[in-house]
């Protein structure tokens, strides 16, 4: 089979490789391959987006229908091994609106190869997971008149953490400032410096105490083993710590995925949001069991993502970056985009469809696109 | 203020005066177009009369404009600080008419500022000022530039009708004596066109305006009939009366793609409601509950030109959100071919031909000489005969679709093949004959399953849910199994015996475990009634076809309603630790947490009944939520993305030029032109393949 190499001007190389594969299935003649490859290239000629096709509106289009048929539902605990994660419609504006916190952030960690197998699964699971101090702690005893707290440690917890007392205390003393820390047969005693503490001081210290950091990776509050359809063992968690949780050597970190976009794009840069946004969205779409071309999707995530950094397609985001004012002050806040137009004098060129509806003439979109020049002389 | 003192507009503007053109720059501003002293109004602008016009009531009474009340508080403010001013008045007075004469201004542009007291009439309701008529929904831009308003429209309640064609809209005559279409008068045509207007307007066809080259407008009356005729020559147009085959743009609000809105072919008919062939209902998301549909009479040959090249119902027969057929069969269509494509069905020619010729076939030369034609055969009539197709549908006894040129070998056709947004049958006849055949083929299959239900009967019984004994007993015996499992779990879980699964908390376990075995005992009960059930009732025969119902419902309506959830959990406990006064307090059983036993044929227990209840107003309120929130997502989508466009060196840009794709969906393909979003590889080398040189 000759290779298709010199095709890589005429067809994209997702339809090449296609091609390629459903042609070495079959003992296909050079004659025949040679028409059969005439006929496809005249057929993707034919399917393609033709100069003027409003692709933007068509993909606005394309995710704002299916919205009224999706559920409200925010959470979804179908089977048992599913995290509580927001998806439906809720989740889609949360990523469309390019969000930084986000409600329910989570990751999927795939690991290395022996790691895989369920090899030290719960070590990784410890390693990973955060654990504060209440976790470990089987009392917390307040003395009010000395505004001091004292912590009596769950000892099989606490020998599970493996820690050495010295360095335990450590952990504690990065984990809470301007206080002083002992600690002594298993009982960790806090003491505020200054003398005069209110009562609601020292409870809000309590409840300060109680959420110190110990060991894990912050931000990771849930962690869940699950074995895929391949029977690979992988871990899903809720909460997210991308940059901590790729630096892990047990870690795949070529396929491990959060679905925090604004950390991805953080730890990983623009492209891989990208990346993150048209996975995010997709899934959502998939689980409603909606129909969306995944061009649609793809559209949107490159609008967000073009000026380099993700917006949200809102008008602090997407449409703040328009060229045109009347088409910005259309949308949302127009007294707001009228002023400050008029304090920096900007014209409006009248490059884009809604100024164009605004003064009753034909848009450069779609037929409108094409004007007849005449030639002088 | 400065220094405990207060600064003067006046020493402001000065201070801005000082700023340099650099400086300016340097702050984002551009001088050679705005100055930040002009910040500050030396002078008032007075808009002009026509932007605040005075209104005379009947009474004879001259009500003003809000604006010209703000106007008028100005200049009595002014002129009272003029005074005191030249007469010297102290300085405090003077203070305080320069701050109301400030007030009145400001008040005058921006009337809702949360620091100041908005300025109202005297009967209390705030005024109207320059913001406000720019603002929000119903200001300038949202109410009167982004939307407009439209001559030549119609609107008024839907109906179906089946015989009309797929690109058809019928129209009632009160309406097409009202819509009108220009149509310019030449030497050719003239005697034509004055027939229209002979006729005047009362008399369909007629014409109601005739239109002078110099613009003005005559209107047609039974007194001008006769002048207008005699006034007629090349150049006038005549505005006649909508008729047959003109071109209209049909729409249904909510608009949310451009499926929304199509052309439609005009057929004028009596009645007074507009009526769509029921296969166009899907894109519209019409139904006739009484739904209320827009016609437009595009007036130019432009707008007529593209709205037939662009807007035909058959150029949307495949959506551009998914590369599919949009419109397919629905309903008694679908259950129609079902019962037609069936394994044995015969029929007497006669009939066969008589069925084949009430949908508008005429032509049976190559129809079957068999004394019993079987259905199969009847329904490839309608093929082309050069045609192949390979599918499944959704038949367990006939899983594959086989056709081979033209004829219907193998298959039962049911949803998945002729339904809307799933017909690959569909898919493939458009993209190998193209759209005009494909609107006529889905309008001629629509009929044709509809006029095979017609002739067979077909109505829903109470009978079809009848199940026998031994069928009730079994699913008697299914429930108590599960619900002797249920107590077991919950026992398990008071005594701490239960195995508690890996991220999750003891009380979760047991939901999660009883959730399980409650939707697992629905689904036996389902396969009872679906094995019980009988297998040739209308019932099953819609649920099998996919025409309307499922399995599900008749199991719901003959076996038992099953679990009822609410957020995806069982029905909670509320504040009193009981769903409802009839259980004792904390009973995790079957019953107390919504599991409904019974059928709907045999009729819920109240308890039962107000569980549906509570899931089913849940249901409603999701969906009161959520139309506001998707409505808002979709406005701010369509706002960012409505100048992307596809530029002439197939790259995808913004109005600002910014390229935000090279390669339209990395492959430049369109969906809509598409099948499901790809091209069919596998069909193309299969053609070739078979072609055996010659093509």
């Amino acid at each position: 089979m000759a290779s298709l190499k010199k095709y890589e001007d005429e067809l994209p190389e997702s339809l090449i490789a296609e091609i390629e594969n459903e042609m070495s299935a079959r003992n296909i003649p050079q004659a025949k391959a040679d028409k059969i490859m005439q006929r496809i290239i005249s057929d993707y000629n034919n399917m393609k987006a033709e100069p003027g096709e409003s692709v933007g509106i068509v993909g606005a289009e394309s995710i704002g229908e299916p919205g009224t048929q999706m559920t409200l539902n925010t959470f979804h605990f179908a089977g048992v091994a599913e995290m509580n994660v927001t998806l439906g419609l809720p989740r889609i504006i949360e990523i469309l609106d390019g969000r930084k916190n986000i409600s329910t952030p989570s990751m999927d960690i795939y690991l290395k190869k022996p790691y895989s197998t369920g090899q030290d699964i719960d070590k990784i699971i410890t390693k990973i997971k955060e654990t504060t101090l209440s976790e470990v702690a089987s009392e917390f005893l307040i003395s009010i008149a000395e505004s001091k707290i004292d912590v009596r440690l769950d000892e099989g917890k606490y020998k599970a953490l493996g820690t050495t007392d010295v360095a335990f205390l450590k952990v504690l003393k990065a984990g809470i400032k301007s206080v002083s820390v002992s600690m002594s047969d298993n009982i960790v005693t806090f003491k505020t410096r200054s003398k005069e503490q209110s009562f609601s001081d020292v409870f809000n210290l309590k409840e300060k105490i109680k959420k110190v950091f110990i060991k894990g990776i912050k931000g990771i509050k849930q962690v869940l083993p699950v074995k895929t359809v391949s029977g690979e063992v992988m871990i899903i968690t809720a909460g997210s710590n991308l940059k901590k949780i790729l630096a892990l050597e047990e870690v795949d970190s070529s396929r491990t995925v959060s679905n925090d976009i604004f950390e991805v794009e953080k730890v990983l840069g623009v492209e891989a949001a990208r990346e993150a946004i048209i996975r995010e969205v997709w899934k959502v779409i998939q689980d409603q069991g909606l129909n969306v071309d995944i061009r649609h999707i793809k559209l949107v995530a490159d609008t967000m993502c073009q000026r380099g950094s993700v917006k949200g397609v809102t008008r602090y985001g997407v449409v703040k970056d328009k060229s045109s004012v009347l088409a910005r002050a259309s949308f949302e806040t127009p007294i707001k985009h009228i002023i400050n137009a008029s304090l920096t004098g900007e014209v409006d060129p009248l490059n884009s469809v809604i100024e164009n509806v605004m003064i009753n003439q034909p848009a450069p979109i779609g037929t409108g696109l094409t004007r007849l020049i005449s030639k002088q002389n | 203020m400065e220094d405990e003192k207060r600064l003067s507009p006046i020493e402001i503007r000065t201070r801005f005066e000082k700023i340099t053109d650099n400086d300016l720059r340097v702050l984002g501003y551009n001088p050679s177009s705005v100055r930040p002293e002009w910040l500050i109004l030396t002078l008032l602008p007075i808009p002009p009369v026509t932007m605040r016009p005075s209104i005379t009531l009947e009474s004879g009474e001259r009500s003003e404009d809000d604006l010209t009340h703000k106007l008028g508080d100005i200049v009595r403010i002014n002129q009272r600080l003029f005074e005191n001013i030249n007469a010297g008045a102290p300085e405090i007075i003077i203070e305080d008419l320069w701050d109301l004469l400030q007030y009145h201004v400001t008040t005058f542009f921006d009337n809702d500022i949360a620091q100041l007291p908005p300025a109202r009439h005297r009967s209390g309701q705030p005024l109207k000022t320059v913001s406000e008529r720019i603002k929000s929904k119903e200001g300038r831009i949202r109410h009167n530039l982004t939307g407009k308003r439209t001559n030549f429209s119609a609107r008024t309640v839907i109906s179906p009708d089946p015989t009309l064609e797929l690109n058809e809209v019928g129209v009632p005559r009160i309406m097409a004596e009202k819509l009108t279409v220009p149509e310019k008068l030449t030497e050719w045509n003239a005697d034509y066109l004055k027939k229209f207007v002979e006729r005047g307007p009362t008399k369909y066809p007629g014409a109601n305006y005739i239109v002078r080259p110099d613009g003005k407008r005559k209107r047609l009356t039974s007194e001008t009939i006769e002048s207008s005729l005699e006034e007629l020559q090349p150049g006038y147009i005549v505005e006649r009366h909508v008729m047959d085959g003109d071109i209209a743009l049909f729409n249904r609000q909510p608009s949310l793609h451009r499926m929304s809105m199509m052309a439609h072919k005009v057929k004028v008919l009596p009645g007074k409601t507009l009526r769509l062939n029921p296969a166009v209902c899907h894109p519209y998301n019409a139904d006739f509950d009484g739904d209320e549909m827009n016609l437009h009479i595009p007036q130019t040959e432009e707008a007529k030109a593209e709205a037939e090249l662009l807007m035909m119902v058959q150029q949307h027969l495949i959506s551009p959100r998914y590369g599919l057929a949009i419109i397919g069969c629905v309903q008694d269509s679908v259950a129609g071919i079902y019962l037609l494509t069936q394994k044995d069905l015969e029929i007497p020619r006669h009939e066969a031909i008589d069925l084949l010729y009430s949908i508008g076939v005429d032509d049976f030369t190559g129809f079957s000489r068999k004394e019993m034609v079987p259905g199969k055969e009847i329904f490839s009539m309608l093929l082309p005969q050069d045609f192949n197709f390979r599918g499944k549908s959704r038949s367990k006894e006939e899983p594959e679709v086989v056709i081979e040129s033209g004829r219907l070998l193998k298959g039962v056709l049911d949803k998945s093949n002729i339904g809307q947004e799933s017909g690959l049958l569909i898919r493939n006849i458009h993209t190998r004959y193209g759209q005009d055949f494909t609107a006529d083929f889905l309008g001629k299959i629509f009929r044709l399953g509809i006029a095979v239900v017609m002739r067979r009967g077909f109505t829903v019984a109470i009978d079809d849910a009848d199940l026998p004994q031994e069928a009730k007993d079994q699913i008697d015996q299914i429930f108590e199994s599960s619900d002797r499992e249920v107590k077991k779990l919950i026992d398990d879980y008071y005594k701490g015996n239960l195995e508690i699964l890996p991220g999750r908390s003891i009380s979760e376990t047991l939901e999660i475990r009883i959730s399980e075995l409650l939707s697992k005992s629905r689904n036996k009960a389902g396969e009872v009634v679906e094995n019980y059930a009988k297998q040739n009732s209308h019932t099953i025969i819609m649920a099998k076809s996919g025409a309307r119902g499922s399995t599900l419902n008749l199991a719901q309506i003959a076996g038992m309603v099953g679990q009822q959830s609410l957020r995806g959990k069982r029905i909670e406990h509320g504040y009193r630790d009981r769903t409802l006064s009839v259980f004792e307090k904390g009973d995790l059983g079957t019953d107390a947490r919504g599991f409904v036993r019974s059928n709907f044929k045999g009729g819920l227990k109240p308890h039962e009944f107000f569980f549906q209840a509570m899931v089913g107003r849940d249901s409603l309120m999701d969906t009161a939520l959520r139309t506001p929130k998707s409505g808002y997502l979709y406005r701010r989508l369509a706002n960012g993305l409505q100048d992307v466009k596809v530029e002439h060196d197939y790259t995808i840009r913004d109005a600002g030029n910014r390229i935000i794709q090279f390669r339209y969906g990395d492959d430049s393909i369109d969906v809509s032109k598409s099948e499901g979003g790809k091209i069919n590889v596998r069909r193309i080398i299969d053609e070739e393949m078979n072609s055996h040189g010659q093509s």
